[in-house]
Order: structure tokens, then sequence, then C-alpha cells
């Protein structure tokens, strides 16, 4: 039997309602499992439940319903078990602005029971491993976005944790900084024994970064595997056309529906994206009978797949369409 | 299975419970303190005001028919002194606020740290400010003219009790932080409640010449039990039954608001 670094059975969380705000159902039957030492990406637009898991999984927030086991221990009954065995890194910078890099690290390694002269040692350690040694004396405050992310997680590992959650890690940075921090969480995979669960509404991130994928939608896991095997089980190419009017009363669907070859048509607003068997032949077809028909097409794009398509085929949107609704929502 | 225990040495036991922890919090935020001495400046205006201004405006007051006091200065501050340490102390849970706009308050919640030791160590810096600032206000009060018969007895008993008042109320603006989450809130309840406490008590006028249902409030009114057990402890004859009486009121309302503001992490956390 393969040891499960992380376990969630059933996981149901309702946020009650808000004087504006409706009740929220964040998780609706959530269920996975990650063996130990993987890296897995936790995918979905904002809103989707991402947050919601990890903050049961940390022991922050409990589930209505269902349950956990982090590194062996149950989140609800096993509280102490677990928080000394996981480290955390949120979505917002959690280090102390007043006090300096080493200072931070110090703290909290002597949180977790380390006697001074270790956490001393271990704050040296990391502070090398980010490549922040010459500004461990600095107040945090003086740090750039990329650094604190970095020391973020440097305070995730100060205890050596056996899982560490890293919540949107790169939201907010510039592409270089985010860059960066590809290269040491890449590297994160590679230490022994540690289970990283990473949740991020990056595509480019989740298939960089991640060994193993859970795409998450409206509180629920749609679909589980490696990138490459969830891209290989959507068959040929993917076409996008992009229309100058947008397909308001469906002719142009039914237009390419029509054609052998071609299938899973979704349009919103003026795309329209479709799963073809063959992109070399399928693309001449499209735009003959489109040009048929005398519809004006802005471009064509002919794509192996990618994590967009599969989260298209799994939750029904585009990724971008699911984001854009949450943010309506 | 293969449970992943973490059998910590005994060692690294005793350096994780609630003292431990409490040393460790305590010392981050005088740490932070430290580096911002002008923060304490800042709030010692108001005190300096007070003292200065009204102790000159209402000298007079001594003159009415019942009032204990000879000097009014040196009525008024000891209970300048703890007027002091509660506004100085409602703005105690902005530090939390602020953890809780960054995600230092969500890491620290993750972690094993002792949440009785996450509350009473930023309550230690506080007190810490607590002590400086009521020196302060006492030496200018001694300056303004205020004199004591009272003794180091007295002097200490005052900074006990101000650091009481420093304690339990900098746990309720921590609980209320937890609680609203806002800063605006946070600053918008403590204000209200501010300035009852502060009039409904004895720190202004004797309460002989005070309206009864006034005293009647001052009654439940814990910076009026500072600023009595002060009073009294500074004076030439106190009436040590009183002092303790009040010192122990305090201490027992301290303690339970420092109980109940614990638990609000947990409400805290409920809402995450």
């Amino acid at each position: 039997m393969v040891t499960h670094a992380l376990e969630a059975v059933d996981l149901v969380k309702t946020y009650p309602a808000g004087r504006k705000n409706p009740p929220l159902r964040a998780l609706d039957g959530l269920t996975f499992g990650v063996p130990e030492g993987i890296v897995l990406g936790l995918l979905g637009p904002n809103g989707a439940g991402k947050s919601t898991t990890v903050k049961i999984l940390t022991t922050l927030s409990r589930a209505d319903s269902g349950t956990a086991r982090v590194a062996g221990y149950d989140v609800n009954r096993e509280q102490d078990q677990v928080r000394r065995s996981i480290g955390y890194v949120p979505q917002k910078s959690s280090s102390d602005p007043m006090a300096t890099g080493v200072e931070n690290l110090v703290l909290s390694g002597r949180i977790y029971g380390l006697s001074r002269a270790d956490a001393v040692r271990r704050a040296g350690e990391l502070l090398e491993r980010f490549d922040l040694t010459e500004f461990g004396d600095r107040q945090v405050k003086t740090y750039s976005g990329g650094m604190q992310r970095k020391l973020d997680v440097a305070l995730g590992l100060v205890h050596r944790p056996r899982v560490l959650f890293l919540d949107e890690p790169t939201t907010g940075l510039d592409p270089e900084a985010r860059a960066d921090l590809w290269n040491e969480v890449g590297r994160l995979s590679g230490d022994e024994g540690l289970t990283v669960l990473l949740t991020t509404h990056y595509l480019e991130e989740a298939d960089r970064l991640a060994g193993q994928l859970a795409i998450v939608d409206h509180g629920k896991i749609v679909a589980e595997g490696t990138p490459e095997s969830l891209k290989a089980e959507l068959r040929g190419d993917s076409v996008h056309v992009e229309l100058v009017d947008p397909d308001t009363d469906g002719t142009v669907r039914t237009l390419i529906g029509q054609l052998a070859g071609v299938g899973e048509i979704v349009v919103e607003g003026n795309v329209l994206r479709a799963r073809v068997d063959h992109g070399a032949t399928a693309v001449p077809a499209v735009l003959a009978v489109l040009e048929d028909k005398a519809v004006p097409v802005t471009a064509v794009t002919v794509s192996r797949p990618s994590l967009d398509d599969v989260y298209l085929r799994y939750t029904g949107r585009s990724f971008r369409e699911a984001s854009l609704e949450r943010e309506a929502a | 299975m293969t449970a992943l225990t973490l059998d910590l040495p005994a060692a690294a036991q005793r350096r994780t419970g609630f003292v431990a922890h409490t040393r460790l919090i305590a010392g981050r935020w005088l740490r932070a303190q430290y580096r911002q001495p002008a923060l304490i400046a800042f709030t010692l205006v108001q005190p300096a005001i007070w003292l200065l201004l009204f102790g000159q405006l209402f000298k007079g007051v001594v003159n009415i028919p019942g009032f204990s006091d000879s000097s009014y200065i040196a009525f008024l501050t000891p209970g300048i002194v703890m007027m002091t340490a509660l506004m100085t102390s409602g703005w105690s849970g902005t530090t939390f606020i602020a953890d809780m706009e960054r995600g230092v308050m969500d890491r620290m919640l993750a972690s094993p740290v002792s949440r009785g030791g996450l509350m009473a160590g930023q309550l230690i810096s506080n007190a810490t400010t607590t002590l400086i600032q009521t020196i302060l206000v006492f030496a200018i009060g001694i300056a303004a003219g205020a004199r004591y018969d009272g003794g180091a007895v007295g002097y200490l008993v005052t900074i006990v009790v101000s650091m009481l008042v420093g304690i339990g109320f900098g746990s309720l603006s921590n609980a209320v932080a937890l609680l609203t989450r806002q800063q605006e809130a946070l600053i918008g309840i403590f204000q209200f409640v501010s300035l009852p406490l502060t009039f409904l008590s004895s720190i202004m006028i004797d309460p002989a010449v005070a309206p009864h249902w006034v005293n009647v409030a001052a009654k439940f009114n814990p910076v009026d039990w500072a600023a009595i057990a002060a009073r009294q402890a500074l004076a030439a004859n106190p009436d040590w039954s009183s002092v303790l009486r009040h010192s122990a009121y305090l201490l027992a309302f301290t303690l339970v608001v420092g109980w109940l503001s614990t638990r609000a992490f947990r409400t805290y956390q409920r809402s995450v």
C-alpha cells in the first residue's frame, strides 16, 4: 500500500451567509490523495476551493464534514502533530516586516522547539539556499516582493516539515521573480521525502512544477493525474477560431460541427474552440466552410493540447472564462 | 501505515510550552517597539496636555466643599496615568490586525505555537510600554507640582495597577481585533468605550462632589478601581483594605478578559 502524505475524503465546507453574501459552498465533497515525496498542483480559478482546502489541511479551518489526514495524522483529532509536521506558506506574505530575515527565521525555528544555536544555524542555511544571505540582517520591509516570497518559503521550511503547503506562491510577482521562485520550488521536490501541495491558478505554473495535478472546480476535484497523462487523454489537436463577430445564433457552431473529425466545440464570445483529429487537415476545411458562408475570421490557431484544454474538457469552460465568472460573482 | 512520528527530545518539548512561547512572542514585540521609540513619546502628548492644561484650568475645584485633596495636580496625576494606560492599550489589537492583513497570523496559527503564549507575549510587551509611560507621566505630574506622601510602596502599587489596566484592556483590544479583523472597527469600538470609562470615574473629579449616578457607574469601572488603588496607596495614610480590594477586582478582571481573549483565536479560525 502506498503511504499517503496527504489524504482528503469527502470534505465539505460551507461559509455562512454574510450581510451581503449568500452562503457559499466552498468545498462540495472534495477527495484526493497524495503519495509521499510528490509535488501536487491544485489547479483552479479563484474561488474554486483551493485555499479552503489548504486551510483545512493546515488545521486553520475545520471542514463541516469529511476527514483528512496529513503526514498520517487526523487534522481534527491530532492537530498538534499535524502542525509539527507541516510548513505553511500562506497566500499573503507571512514574514514580520519589522524584523530582519534572520530574526523571522530564528523566531519561527524556536517556536517549533529548536534551540537558539540550532535555529540560528538553520536560518543561515536557508538564507544561503534562497540567495538571501546578504539581506539576512535587513528588515523585511526593505525586501522586494520576490525576496519576501522566498523568505516566506524559507519560513515554511525552518523546522524541516514533512509536508509543505504553498498557497498561490507566485501571485502578484513580476515575471522575473516568478521564474526565480519556480526554480527554488522545483529544487524542493528533490528534498528527501518532502511532499508539496501547491495551489495555483496559473496553468503554466502547474505544468512546470507539479508532478501530479488535481483540477478543482466548484469545490470538487474534476480530474486528477500527471500533467502529461491529463493532456494525453485528449485526442488530437485543438483549434481556436477567432471570429470578428460573436456567434450569437449558433450558425458557426453548426457549420463547423458538420465537418468530419471535429468534436467538443465550445463557443465563448467570439472565440470558438474545437477538438480535431488532425490539425493539419482540419484547418483548411474549417477555413473553407467559413469562407463559403462569408463568415469573417480574425485568426485560426492549431495547437497540441494544453492544460487549458484539459481544464476546458473537464469543466466545460475555459480557464479564463471560469476566472472571470468567479470575479463577477 | 507508517506513522511519521516526530519524537521530540525532552529539551525541545520544554521549549514549546506556554512559558517558552510567551517569552519568544514577547521578544518579537519588544524588539519591534525598541525599534520605534518615538511611538511611546507620541502617546505621551495627550497625558501631558491633560496634566498641564487641565491641572491649571481646574486647580480651583479642590476648593469645592467636600473635595478630599488639597492639590488638584496631585489628585489628577494617578488618574491620568490610568487613562494613558487605557488609551494606549486600546491600540494593542492593531498589531494583531497587521499580522492578519499579512499572512503572519495564519502562519502562526498553523504552527504549534501556544495560543495563550501568542496572547500573553504581546500583552507583556504592551505592559512594558505602560510601565515606561507611567513613569514618564508621573515625572510630568511631579514637575507640575504634584507631591505624594505615600513613598516607594505607593509608586509601586501605581505601576502594578497601571500595568494591569494595560494588560486587561490590551487583551480586550486584541480580542476585538480577532473578532472584527478590521482596523476601523477596532479603533471605533475603543473610542466609543474609552470616553465613558474615563469620565464615569474618579479620574478627573472627587466622587464626593460628583453626581450620584456617576459614582454608581464608577463602581463597575476597572479604570476607576485602578485610579482608587493608586491614589489610596500614594496617600499619607493609605486605606490598605481599599487598595487591596480594588487591586483584587482589577486582577480578576484582567485574568478573565485575558482568558476570554485567548478563546477569540478559535472564533477567528472559524471564520478564516
